[in-house]
């Protein structure tokens, strides 16, 4: 069976019951559809959030997004998987990341999810810059991430 | 040419976003034309480029310092990553 995956790094919004239903249609032999929608805190560190600035780097962010879902679909039997992650200017409530998958059953799709949010967080070159009231500043890396990504080695 | 990129706060911190560098006939590492060549460009930028947790791509592959560039490489540089 082929994989069907797309990802698109975009600054527009998007629509998670559009992208559902154009996943769900692909093919008959879904049985479990399971989606993640990352969103913008207003709160981090302590510190309130304005606005957030996303970058990444065209080309590299969508190839590496694209070996994590490989990688997923190597590791349990997917039908396919789409990630959106947007890039530019965002407010607390907005949405930031989505990512969803297809396959028969729901453990696959539950947990090849978890898998693809888990390494873009440590793996795809975004980067993140929070404008609060105190001034601008980057976003650290944080260990928790990396020792998340890291428990599927195990 | 080597076309080299920097990305978010190493971009701030450097000055600069990009730039195109000749390899002039030698064999580098990326380490080595960081030593040689960037720091020819500006001495300043060393410690940051090779600093531990600045991350070297080339081509869009995440490498290590010890791998040669070739000509006609596109070499990134760019802090831990914050996406998702």
């Amino acid at each position: 069976m082929t994989f069907g995956f797309s990802v698109s790094v975009q600054a527009q919004d998007f629509d998670v019951s559009h992208e559902l239903q154009q996943l769900r249609q692909q093919s008959l032999e879904i049985g479990a559809l399971a989606s993640f929608v990352g969103v913008v805190r207003d709160i981090n560190d302590n510190q309130q959030v304005a606005t957030l600035e996303l970058e990444h780097y065209p080309g590299m962010t969508e190839a590496s997004i694209s070996e994590i879902a490989q990688q997923a679909a190597d590791r349990w039997p997917l039908i396919a998987a789409r990630v959106i992650h947007r890039v530019g200017k965002l407010s607390p409530a907005d949405q930031i990341v989505f990512v969803a998958v297809s396959s028969r059953h729901r453990g696959d799709a539950f947990a090849a999810c978890e898998f693809i949010m888990d390494f873009l967080k440590t793996r795809a070159p975004f980067w993140k810059k929070e404008l609060t009231p105190m001034g601008e500043r980057w976003v650290d890396a944080r260990s928790s991430d990396q020792q998340a990504a890291e428990r599927w080695s195990e | 040419m080597v076309q080299v990129l920097f990305f978010a706060r190493l971009r701030e911190q450097l000055g600069e976003a990009s730039l195109s560098l000749a390899l002039a006939d030698e064999v580098y590492t990326v380490q080595g034309f960081v030593q040689q060549q960037l720091a020819a460009h500006n001495p300043e930028w060393v410690e940051h480029l090779l600093a531990d947790n600045t991350i070297c791509a080339i081509n869009q592959q995440v490498v290590d310092l010890q791998h040669v560039l070739n000509d006609g490489d596109e070499l990134a540089f760019f802090p831990p990553v914050t996406g998702g």
